[in-house]
């Protein structure tokens, strides 16, 4: 049997992806296409008076937009219906859209855009949580809350009582930008029936096409949503597009002709949604031997303007708040507020990098409270088989933390330098230039939607036969960089049985492949795939009875292996003609199927209290660093990975998902600060908005762990996600070790670092 | 105004009308159709729009089509695969699982195509400073890296 699950076969996109013939939007050669442009708000919040056309720009010679040409409802559709298309009264936001431009040139768009001029009444933005809690301007509802929640477990009073000490901590983080390499990037082109393709960079094509319907106020055969190839998007691509989307399908339809719109660099960091700003309080019972007794922690975001994803954002974020430990009497609350910044809204980890900070550097500090080593606390609180979790989810199978802990830890002798590093750090304070550290954190992903999200999705996924034996998967799940269309197909052909070189992803286009949910929360592996081997078995059933008929053998015999039908040791037929007549005989062979949970999971939302997700992904990182005493720049010379993922479907696709996210986790934790000032990102570009660059990685080894998951295919779960999880954590926890300085507020400039440094 | 150069574009002979003005990042994607080149900030900060230019690595978003002179060599990603398919250097891409989303690869490739022009056999060090130029948000590095040093 060849099998490619387990192999590290290339990516089926690689060879165009490296000979350039990958066409991404703006490499479309889209015939008679006009350039479309947004006028955006220049201000955080005011009220528009009054929009000036300057009539010295001749306006016959480019389309405009404004509220009053949506045709539909002028707001994008996800959980909160709040954020506009286009601002009517009022804008919130800095890069809110306020004016559509299509021009036949870049040239005369760009004029275009300066003589418009917006003339507002400004008033004071609310843009801090603590402004938007003070509700003396209402952005938001009548408490400026974009959403809260409360999880209970145990008894808080009980678990402070059985403390021996109690240890509280205030964690920070700030804006966070996703800076894909290809910028925000849609299109829209009239079809020749009189209805419209939107087309582009995005990550959930029936997203757009929700928004789209509402907007354009037309039935769903009216516009279809394809998603192409994309630069990158780690989130930011999740929600935004459904605005973008939009924009160009006004642009077209106002014009008659297709129109493209591609962000500069500064109007996508200007315009599109950040990664969630947090205030992170805990509160710890903790005995002498270092059991946890009782956690109670508080969770603040910045959501900006509008929702967005901010309801699922916090959500998943307070879930995860308690960590990946055993604790008895828990209460998280959480709340994001609503100000006048950029609406923030997914960022891969969804909110969990901001919670898994606050409770990893936390750790730390308990252990040092107690005395005990950081490897330690955590090994003895670490969840296991037949515990539950915070929302009291009993956990039954595949948890890895220990493991991961474990290998991590001896992969790079950790207790040993932990101690070392301590003894020499304190004997050389300030006297060595250079100081080494190492530091540790311990985290888990939720895989899937929250709860019984996966059913409420209604998640389909198919199966259809090609000529010559080849079999396209229809899934509405996009390929981002991360690799889903080569391991859906890997999945895919495993369980058929022929090799991975006759199977294909179908273009994810909204008339040609049904709704598989969004492709996020890292359940592409895990449902998609889970999916697609129903689909396979009842596809090869078809096939096992046509060949039944067809060779007069028994059906319970057959066995698909190496793309050959056998039966017992005889071969009946091969794969490919099989195909063929099945496909003149027969006709279509299109299996579509719709994805069941587990039948155990139990949840409900009002209390958040029961099965999250259907399985966590587990992991842990150990960050070294030297610490430069004079300059305080922080290099982080070596991360250690162990990461517990049910199966690995491609390994070498695993590593570099595990590698890149965290690599964005140390660009957060150390050199990625996002000034927002009054509403005004102060960094424009990527001169300025620094991401780390090949002379700032450190050197990765990764550990890969499997612990098979018996509803993921394969055993497999989820990975997009959880690489972004733990880095910060560890890199922070070791610039402590080699330092005694404790930044709770990242990212960790040196500006920072000798501010705390000055105060000792 | 529009004027003309003769050029070795990706070992042919070619001759290109062009406005002076025009960056060279939109004559190479929008005249010559070479849509391998992207685009990833204009300002020179991320190298997705790398081209060799005289073997040597530039932004082609910072250079203006006038600064080019007849007889240049300027080579894309479109001209590095050989009579074979994908060249050593792509194929240890390929290898290595260095690709991910794609949009800084062609970058990466020219401006790792650059470095062993010059130097033969860079350290790990070299290839790092080599690539710095190039921002990738999605591998991590070390893929990249390693699939340019196992072609050393
Ligand atoms: S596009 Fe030229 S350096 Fe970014
Ligand atoms: S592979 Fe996506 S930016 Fe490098």
């Amino acid at each position: 049997m060849v099998q490619s699950v387990g192999t590290n076969a290339p990516r089926l996109d690689c060879h165009d992806k490296l000979t350039g013939r990958t066409k991404y939007l703006d490499d479309l050669d889209i015939p008679h296409c006009w350039f479309g442009g947004v006028v955006y708000s220049s201000i955080p919040y005011g009220r528009i008076i009054k929009i000036n056309f300057d009539p010295s720009f001749d306006w016959g010679s480019v389309v405009t937009c404004t509220f009053k040409d949506i045709p539909g409802k002028n707001n994008t559709v996800f959980l909160t219906q709040d954020q506009p298309i286009l601002a009517e009264e009022y804008v919130k936001h800095v890069g809110e859209a306020i004016v559509l431009v299509a021009a036949p040139t870049k040239e005369i768009l760009s004029q275009a855009r300066s003589h418009i001029h917006i003339e507002y009444a400004a008033s004071v933005p609310v843009l801090t949580i603590e402004q938007a809690k003070d509700k003396a301007t209402l952005i938001s509802g009548k408490d400026n809350i974009l959403a809260q929640y409360c999880i209970n477990k145990g008894d808080l009073d009980v678990g402070f009582k059985e403390a021996a000490v109690v240890i509280e901590g205030e964690y920070q983080t700030g804006f966070h930008e996703h800076a894909y390499i290809e910028t925000q990037a849609m299109a829209a082109v009239p079809r020749t029936d009189g209805g419209l393709t939107v087309m582009g960079s995005l990550q959930c094509p029936y997203y757009v096409l929700k928004t789209l319907v509402s907007v354009l106020n037309c039935g769903a055969d009216r516009v279809n949503v394809r998603q192409l190839p994309m630069g990158g998007s780690f989130g930011g691509k999740e929600d935004y597009p459904s605005l973008l989307g939009s924009y160009v399908a006004l642009l077209a339809k106002k014009s008659g002709r297709p129109v493209k719109l591609i962000y500069s660099r500064e109007d996508d960091i200007i315009m599109s949604t950040k990664r969630h700003p947090s205030i992170v309080k805990h509160k710890t019972g903790v005995k002498k031997d270092g059991t946890l007794t009782a956690m109670e922690i508080n969770v603040e975001f910045n959501g900006g303007a509008y929702a967005t994803m901010s309801p699922v954002v916090l959500s998943r974020g307070v879930i995860h708040a308690a960590g990946p430990y055993r604790c008895d009497h828990v209460r998280s609350t959480a709340v994001c507020y609503a100000t006048h910044n950029v609406p923030c809204g997914a960022f891969r980890g969804f909110g969990v990098p901001q919670t898994i900070f606050a409770i990893e550097a936390h750790m730390d500090k308990i252990a040092e409270a107690l005395g005990i080593n950081p490897l330690k606390l955590r090994a003895k609180n670490c969840l296991k088989l037949g515990d539950t979790t915070q929302t009291k989810q009993l956990l039954r199978e595949s948890v890895g933390a220990a493991q991961c802990l474990d290998t991590v830890a001896k992969g790079c002798s950790f207790e040993k330098k932990w101690q070392a590093y301590r003894r020499q750090n304190q004997a050389a304070r300030g006297k060595k230039n250079i100081q080494k550290g190492i530091g540790l954190a311990l985290y888990m992903h939720g895989g899937a939607f929250t709860g019984s999200g996966e059913s409420v999705m209604k998640t389909e996924a198919g199966l259809m036969l090609q000529k010559d034996g080849v079999v396209r998967v229809l899934t509405g799940c996009t390929e981002m960089g991360q690799g889903a269309h080569t391991v859906l197909p890997q999945i895919v052909a495993d369980t058929l049985g022929i090799p991975l070189k006759c199977v294909y992803c179908e273009v994810p286009d909204t008339d040609l492949v049904p709704d598989s949910g969004p492709t996020v929360a890292s359940r592409t592996t895990m449902i998609v795939g889970w999916l697609l081997t129903q689909c396979a078995a009842s596809f090869k059933e078809r096939l096992f009875e046509f060949i039944a008929r067809t060779y007069r053998v028994e059906k319970t015999a057959l066995k698909l292996v190496r793309a050959s039908f056998v039966s017992g040791s005889k071969r009946i037929t091969d794969f490919k003609t099989a195909a063929n007549d099945y496909l003149s005989k027969v006709g279509e062979l299109k299996v579509i199927e719709r994805y069941k949970l587990p039948p155990y999971i139990q949840w409900d939302p009002a209390t958040h209290i029961g099965d999250a997700y259907p399985a966590y992904s587990w992991a842990a990182d150990v960050a070294e660093v030297s610490v430069d005493m004079d300059t305080f720049e922080v290099t982080v010379d070596k991360m250690t990975i162990a990461v517990e993922l049910g199966r690995a479907i491609n390994p070498v696709l695993v590593k570099g998902q595990m590698e890149g996210g965290t690599l964005q986790a140390l660009g957060w934790a150390l050199m990625e600060d996002m000034q927002i000032i009054n509403g005004h990102p102060q960094n424009k570009n990527l001169q300025t908005y620094i991401i780390p660059t090949a002379r700032d990685i450190p050197d990765w080894r990764v550990h890969i762990i499997e612990e098979p998951f018996s509803y993921g295919p394969m055993g497999a779960k989820g990975i997009g996600e959880l690489p972004l999880d733990g880095g910060a954590p560890a890199i922070v926890n070791a610039i402590y070790n080699a330092t005694g300085l404790r930044i709770t507020e990242i990212p960790v400039t040196p500006e920072k670092l000798l501010r705390q440094c000055a105060k000792l | 105004m529009k004027v003309k150069r003769k050029i070795d574009l990706n070992g042919k002979v070619t001759t290109i009308t062009a406005s002076p003005v025009a960056r060279l990042l939109d004559v190479v994607r929008g005249d010559l159709k070479l849509t391998g080149t992207k685009e990833g900030c204009g300002e020179g900060e991320c190298g997705a729009c790398s081209v060799l230019l005289n073997n040597e690595v530039i932004d082609s978003c910072l250079v203006l089509f006038g600064q080019l002179r007849d007889g240049d060599l300027l080579v894309t990603v479109e001209g590095l695969e050989n009579k074979r398919g994908l060249n050593r250097l792509q194929r240890s891409f390929v290898k290595n699982g260095a690709v991910h989303c794609g949009a800084c690869i062609p970058g990466m490739l020219i401006a790792a195509t650059a470095l062993l022009k010059h130097n033969k056999t860079p350290s790990i060090m070299e290839i790092k400073e080599g690539i710095a130029g190039n921002l990738c948000r999605c591998t991590g590095y070390g893929r990249i890296i390693k699939a340019i040093e196992e072609v050393v």
